[in-house]
């Protein structure tokens, strides 16, 4: 019965605690990073769906029924498309991180164990970060075959500037999570209720989701609020690579420098934020 | 050289055979001195100023009602918890200032489970391995054997919600054995377990300090503390009333036939009030 520990055990426990403080952290990170791989390919059906619901009845009912029922202009797809891919890449990422923290740091302490691993407890936050931006990028990858689907011929999206829309994506999965980040170490578990009404409604209606930037020249006070939301950035940046020029024109976006700007200060901003309020709850 | 300094940088031995030094050679596995932890908005200190060693394959018991400061303490020195002053040293590592060295160091086994409700049982031994770098030819043997040993093995896919108290306790054990700590700390160890269980635990534990490993555990329970440690410190409201071994600190107050007397002679209140 007295073999829990061998010999063996504690000379490989010695080589274990040999490596750099580097080594130890990295690896330790990476074995974080697995552990939610494994519980997201438990959830893949559940996630799947999640992602794909809401950006379908949005394409759909904006995209489709209302072009063609003549309540919208008929290229109105071709705007709304970047914000549809923006407000999932924000979206799926915030919540990625703001939900499961808010319950794991909460009362059931769950993360305890995680917390105890031999990294830096700021990684244990940055691997929720990266784990959080990456699922969001899968998601919003998938609204654009979503949208070749729905959309028909008015799935009009340019691809001279890949590149450009790659690095769009990731810069808003990245703002998303780090938004996530300061969000769940922000929020008590009894207050979650509230995200939907005060975060995420005010955030999706005021990211220039539905309309352009330039479009709210006649609301100029509203076209300043919506500079408060890291989604107006992420919307527009998107809209300036994605969307076809009317007439040889290119549609109006907001400045791709000032979009790299807000999406680089919300990532800088929150990702800071959120890793202190994350030390101070994890440590107290 | 020490144990620890093996394969680490120059300057990083340098450090250790200091700490030795200051240690007696790296007699303890666990010293505190003056340890002060004041929690924010708080009106008194949750620990106050106390101070003990560990001796290195001992196993040392902190008993106390609730509140008197034991989890607090044990906080600290498992790096979840800052100190508001003094110092904390595990294996000669400052706690404060090697949070991430001391994790390798040791494992702890709380009060109320926190067990990763996500993962299935066994995959909950394999992950906290790989949290320590253990390669995963050995994790999963040592996840094989570990669930053997503790009952679980026809229990490792199981979903950890599904699991009774004892079972849940069994699997927090194995979890912190996981990988080989030097020191184990468990919080009120068999709190709410069934007899059974609790003697289960308590064999356990005596096997695993037969083997070296270093324990600290808390408990209110005088019974747990006299079969179990070979010093105690009593504590109240962030104090050590009096540290020392069972036979002596009976014959602290005549006539006592355990340490809840004691408790009692020096407090003037029962354990569990």
């Amino acid at each position: 019965m007295n073999t829990t520990t061998t010999a063996h055990d504690y000379s490989s426990a010695a080589a274990e605690r040999s490596r750099s403080l580097f080594s130890v952290s990295f690896l330790a990170f990476l074995a974080l990073l697995r552990r939610d791989l494994l519980i997201a390919r438990h959830d893949f059906i559940g996630n799947l769906v999640q992602w794909l619901v809401v950006p379908a009845f949005f394409l759909f009912i904006f995209g489709r029924v209302l072009p063609q029922t003549g309540a919208a202009a008929p290229a109105y797809g071709a705007l709304l498309l970047p914000g549809m891919v923006a407000m999932s890449l924000l979206m799926t990422a915030l919540f990625g991180i703001t939900l499961p923290l808010v319950i794991d740091i909460g009362n059931e302490r769950e993360i305890e164990d995680r917390l105890l691993a031999p990294l830096p407890t700021a990684f244990v936050a940055l691997e929720k970060v990266l784990f959080a931006a990456l699922t969001s990028l899968i998601a919003g990858a998938l609204v654009f075959p979503l949208a070749f689907l729905i959309l028909g011929n008015a799935y009009q999206v340019r691809t001279d500037s890949i590149g450009t829309l790659i690095s769009m994506m990731i810069l808003s999965a990245f703002a998303g999570a780090s938004l996530g980040l300061t969000l769940g170490t922000a929020v008590k578990a009894e207050q979650i209720g509230l995200l939907n009404s005060v975060i995420l409604l005010p955030i999706i209606f005021t990211g220039c989701v539905y309309f352009s930037w330039s479009a709210l020249d006649s609301i100029k006070w509203f076209q300043v609020v919506v500079l408060f939301n890291p989604l107006t950035y992420s919307s527009e940046g998107l809209r300036g690579v994605m969307t076809p020029g009317l007439h040889g024109n290119a549609l109006p976006a907001l400045d791709m420098r000032w979009v790299l700007l807000g999406l680089a200060v919300t990532i800088v901003v929150f990702l800071s934020l959120g890793i202190k309020g994350f030390i101070r709850r994890a440590v107290r | 050289m020490t144990e620890n300094a093996i394969g680490s940088s120059p300057a990083q031995q340098e450090q250790v055979s200091t700490e030795s030094r200051i240690s007696g050679e790296n007699e303890f596995a666990i010293e505190v001195r003056d340890l002060v932890k004041r929690y924010p908005k708080a009106q008194f200190n949750a620990v106050d100023g106390i101070s003990f060693t560990v001796k290195r394959g001992e196993i040392f018991g902190l008993l106390g009602p609730n509140g008197a400061g034991k989890t607090t303490t044990i906080g600290i020195l498992t790096t979840g918890v800052l100190p508001t002053g003094g110092s904390a040293k595990i294996m000669g590592l400052d706690v404060a200032a090697n949070p991430v060295r001391v994790r390798q160091r040791i494992a702890v086994v709380p009060q109320k489970s926190n067990l990763d409700k996500r993962l299935r049982a066994r995959e909950l031994l394999t992950f906290h391995a790989s949290y320590h770098a253990v390669p995963r030819a050995e994790r999963e043997a040592r996840a094989d054997r570990l669930l053997a040993e503790f009952g679980l093995a026809d229990r490792g896919k199981d979903n950890v919600n599904h699991y009774s108290g004892g079972m849940a306790q069994r699997l927090m054990l194995a979890r912190a054995l996981m990988h080989t700590p030097d020191v184990l700390f468990l919080d009120e160890p068999t709190n709410s377990l069934d007899p059974q269980s609790r003697l289960f635990i308590w064999d356990r534990i005596r096997s695993l300090n037969e083997q070296g490993m270093t324990i600290l555990l808390t408990t209110h329970d005088m019974d747990e503390a006299e079969q179990l440690c070979e010093r105690i410190a009593i504590m109240d409201h962030g104090h050590i009333l009096v540290l020392d071994t069972t036979d002596e600190l009976l014959k602290l107050v005549p006539g006592s036939a355990n340490l809840e007397d004691v408790f009692i002679s020096l407090t003037g209140r029962t354990l569990r009030s």
